[in-house]
């Protein structure tokens, strides 16, 4: 299979521009006619489902949860990057770009990353004028803050709710466009797979998750905004019920999966406490603008915090990257973590854990800004951990925060199944082997409001579709398939539940396939996986009838998504013989511990297509081309 | 410390079914885990037991997607203010305890099974009228309208409901005015929610009536539920805004 990126020809800044005057129109007449499905309801998929209305296309927009507002972009907690340059501090599109570039380890495609960063801006306007309540100075203007990888001030935020109040806006959107009857919301229901006619995307197979019917959407066009597979960890910030079903089932209908290895491990999350633990909790990057993160010094030292002095503290991240600090990117932040804790010089009960400490801001700005900055964010770790830290510092720990691999898309957000169209984090576009922090949200954004309603329009008209309903026997045929597996699923006659196999199979994964990564360790997991899978089909306990409510029905079909793409993941980590970005081997690092980059073998996509059970996945090159960017090594220093 | 609980839980099989209360022991929980982890806990019994396990809706479990939510010992989301059930932890109570766990109660939420209710009624409100019409694609420079720095932290006071429906639940009404208000102060507070005011009140309000929620008399019970603490003032400005609407508002 050969791999098409259709990245428009021409110099960079006019790449999009001269793409949409190129792209095919459908007339305004004609937009009712095409029915579009769009699975997911988060950043992308509202926004995609909600403009896709307001342009006049038919959508069906579906969730798992009870409501389309409580998609997982609402937890995001620290802002959206924007190339606004409001603080006349040296920012433009370019800078944007290449930021996003560099902190993506140089594994992105340039052509999809400045296309991001110029759409950058219309998003902020787009989400001001929805009335979302952008943090303002005094003077009634936007304010911003810094992030991570940056060192210009392009972040723009809703207190500690930035997500929120994005996903709001978005939200909001959507439910006018289904007021108007351009959107059929159709909540608590989980696609299950995604109907394939003629070698074209043409809708999806559901499961109502109230009654337990099985029912099939047959559309002109599907759009999946999913999200990330975070949870193939079991422990990560991702939402419980954030899943990789959708884009697995896709997967094997013929989509490619890009990058599978390239996980974000957040830095800043508070440390796990018991085996219990169902989920972590990500404290902001932002906080990394007013704390600063230290360990002791010395090995094993156990005094509190606060009987340490000062010159017995190792603020380590300013002493490795003096220029960028406390702020050093996500990936690079979380592997220093994890060097002093391996060192012997972690703190907290389990040894797992650095400090984040606010004192010197509190000294230098007062409690009430810093509670006015962070209140909510302060609470949280209060209520969690019981402690206070506007008296002794966090205790924070990396957990699996994002996944920038993703079903591999082209230019125009299609992935290789025509007419499946793939937005937000469930693709793998933008973010190389790193995410920025405050990229997500523009991410989001810029593909379902601004990329993906203009490039649909062009696959539609230019598809000649054939006339299909739910009596097509691929529909019926794709139909069998689910039901098939949901009551395989009921019959096993197991003793072991769901979420053990899912602890079992995030171990492994966190072990051999998370911030250090060995082709040992690798190839142990590539053994391991599928023994766990095996088990899990023949010993699972699925309570229940598919004819009603059943949560553990639902959790095992994830699992059992999570227990094949787990491998897969394995398998990429273990072909890709660099470090870069989130993909740390131990065999590729400097002496000085930092990734080590292979441009001359490894400047591609690795794109991985599905062969079959217990077939291995065949891979497929795309390659990265830099005319823009110099590829260098990634400095912080 | 680990804890030796007795759970009291509704059980109802389906909307419609009869339910009923259901004690189950719950020894061994540690005070660390949060109350959603200590229902995890049971379940996991339960289901090696053979027993159905608990339905309850979740999600983030970061206290801001609004997915979950119960009545505790009769109150909404447990005895911590401002807190959702997820951030609930168990180190607020004592060994010993019994603990009710109930659905939220309303007629406008019908229970789907065991502590899952269908909340839809809150979209609704929200499609008639809870946003600003702006098509993507028609928007002025972020900057061109200057707002108040206090007017956008008053909006986000209110902005930041989650639309869990505690409000509702606690009210003795079971009134949604808290939530409904919440949206309209949140639009009305800002200069790009001014042009669709009167008839995003008129509108909010109405559906609010239509899908069966209760009245509101101010008791004051949704504002101590409300894991957000969202005041009851933007229930008077609900109302000013919609008398105002009903005497004036006439559409093109």
């Amino acid at each position: 299979m050969e791999l098409n990126s259709r990245i428009p020809s021409g110099p960079i800044q006019e790449k999009w521009d001269r793409h949409r005057f190129e792209l095919k129109l459908v007339n305004p007449a004609n937009k009712r006619k095409y029915s579009v499905v769009v699975v997911g309801s988060g950043l992308a998929g509202a926004s995609a489902a909600a403009t896709l209305s307001e342009l006049g296309y038919q959508v069906k927009c579906f969730c798992f949860q009870d409501s389309p507002r409580r998609a997982h972009s609402i937890a995001a907690q620290g802002g959206i990057n924007a190339a606004k340059n409001y603080q006349n501090d040296g920012d433009s599109v370019w800078r944007l770009f290449y930021d996003t570039v560099k902190g993506g380890d140089f594994r992105a495609r340039e052509a999809n990353v400045y296309r991001l960063a110029q759409i950058s801006v219309n998003i902020i306007d787009q989400c001001v004028a929805q009335g979302v309540p952008f943090a303002r100075e005094y003077g009634g203007l936007l304010a911003n803050r810094s992030f991570g990888g940056a060192q210009v001030s392009r972040t723009f935020y809703a207190r500690g709710q930035t997500g929120q109040q994005l996903l709001l806006g978005a939200y909001q959107a959507l439910e006018k466009e289904v007021a108007k009857g351009g959107v059929t919301m159709l909540p608590r229901m989980e696609m299950l797979d995604l109907i394939v006619i003629n070698g074209r995307a043409r809708g999806i197979v559901a499961r109502n998750m109230v009654t337990g019917k099985v029912e099939s959407h047959v559309a002109d066009a599907v759009v999946l905004g999913t999200g990330g597979y975070g949870n193939v960890f079991h422990l990560s910030t991702n939402a419980k019920g954030s899943n990789a079903t959708a884009i697995w089932r896709a997967h094997k209908r013929g989509a490619l999966f890009g990058n599978a290895c390239y996980t974000q491990i957040h830095p800043t999350c508070i440390p796990v406490s018991g085996e219990y633990q169902s989920k972590l909790t990500l404290m902001s990057e932002s906080l990394r603008n007013d704390g600063r993160v230290w360990v002791p010094k010395q090995r094993g030292d156990r005094r509190a915090p606060h009987e340490i002095p000062e010159a017995e503290r190792d603020y380590y991240l300013e002493r490795k990257y003096p220029s960028f600090g406390n702020l050093a990117p996500r990936d690079i932040a979380s592997r220093a973590a994890k060097e002093v804790c391996d060192d012997g010089r972690g703190v907290g009960p389990s040894g797992l854990g650095v400090y984040l400490d606010f004192a010197d801001a509190i000294k230098r700005v007062g409690e009430d800004r810093i509670r006015e900055r962070y209140a909510n964010l302060f609470e949280m770790y209060q209520r969690i951990t019981d402690e206070n830290p506007y008296r002794m510092p966090m205790r924070i720990f990396p957990a699996v925060h994002y996944t920038m691999g993703g079903l591999w898309v082209d230019y125009d957000l299609m992935s290789t199944i025509p007419g499946l169209f793939v937005i937000g984090e469930a693709n793998f576009s933008d973010h190389g082997a790193n995410r920025l922090g405050a990229s997500a949200l523009m991410q989001g954004l810029a593909d379902g409001y601004f990329i993906v309603p203009y490039t649909i329009g062009d696959y539609l008209a230019n598809a000649k579709l054939e006339k299909a309903d739910a009596s097509h026997p691929d529909v019926i045929g794709t139909e069998a398939v689910v039901n098939e597996r949901l009551l395989r699923l009921l019959a096993i006659p197991g003793r072991r539940t769901v979420d053990s196999f899912h602890r079992e199979l995030g171990k492994v994964m966190w072990d051999k396939c998370g911030m250090a990564r060995s082709a040992d360790g690798l190839r142990e997991a590539i053994q391991q996986i599928p023994a766990l899978r095996e088990e899990f089909w023949q010993n699972v306990n699925v309570p229940g009838t598919d004819a009603e409510l059943n949560q553990g029905l639902e959790r095992a079909g994830r699992v059992a998504d999570f227990l094949e793409l787990g491998e897969l993941m394995c398998r990429d980590a273990l072909h890709r013989e660099e470090s870069c970005g989130g993909h740390f081997r131990v065999e590729h690092q400097t002496e000085e511990g930092e990734a080590r980059r292979d441009d001359e073998h490894f400047a591609y996509v690795a794109a991985w297509e599905w062969r079959g059970d217990g077939q291995e996945p065949c891979l497929v090159r795309e390659p990265l081309v830099f005319d823009d960017v110099q590829l260098a090594t990634r400095s912080y220093k | 410390m680990e804890l030796s609980l007795t759970l009291r839980v509704w059980r109802q099989p389906g909307p419609g079914a009869p339910g009923r209360f259901v004690e189950y022991p719950a020894p061994g929980i540690s005070q660390d885990a949060s109350f959603l982890e200590m229902l995890d806990i049971v379940n996991e019994r339960l289901i090696e037991t053979g027993d159905t396990p608990i339905a309850f809706d979740h999600d983030c479990r970061e206290g801001i997607c609004g997915s979950c939510g119960m009545m505790i010992n009769g109150v909404a989301h447990g005895p911590e203010r401002g807190t959702a059930t997820c951030q609930l932890h168990m180190r607020r109570f004592r060994d010993g305890d019994v603990i009710t766990i109930e659905p939220w109660r309303a007629r406008a939420f019908p229970v789907l099974r065991d502590l899952v209710v269908d909340r839809s009624a809150l979209d609704r409100v929200i499609q008639a009228g809870g946003f600003i019409s702006a098509n993507t694609g028609s928007a002025p420079d972020g900057n061109a309208i200057p707002i108040p720095k206090d007017a956008v932290e008053q909006a986000m006071d209110a902005a930041q409901c989650i639309g869990c429906g505690a409000c509702v639940a606690a009210c003795p009404n079971g009134s949604a005015s808290l939530f409904t208000a919440a949206k309209i102060t949140h639009l009305a507070l800002l200069p790009q929610g001014q042009p669709e005011r009167q008839r995003r009140a008129l509108g909010m309000v109405l559906r609010m009536d239509a899908e069966g929620f209760g009245g509101c008399t101010l008791f004051g019970e949704c504002q101590d539920a409300c894991p957000k603490e969202i005041g009851i003032e933007t229930i008077s400005r609900m109302n000013r805004d919609y008398l105002r609407a009903l005497l004036t508002f006439r559409p093109a």
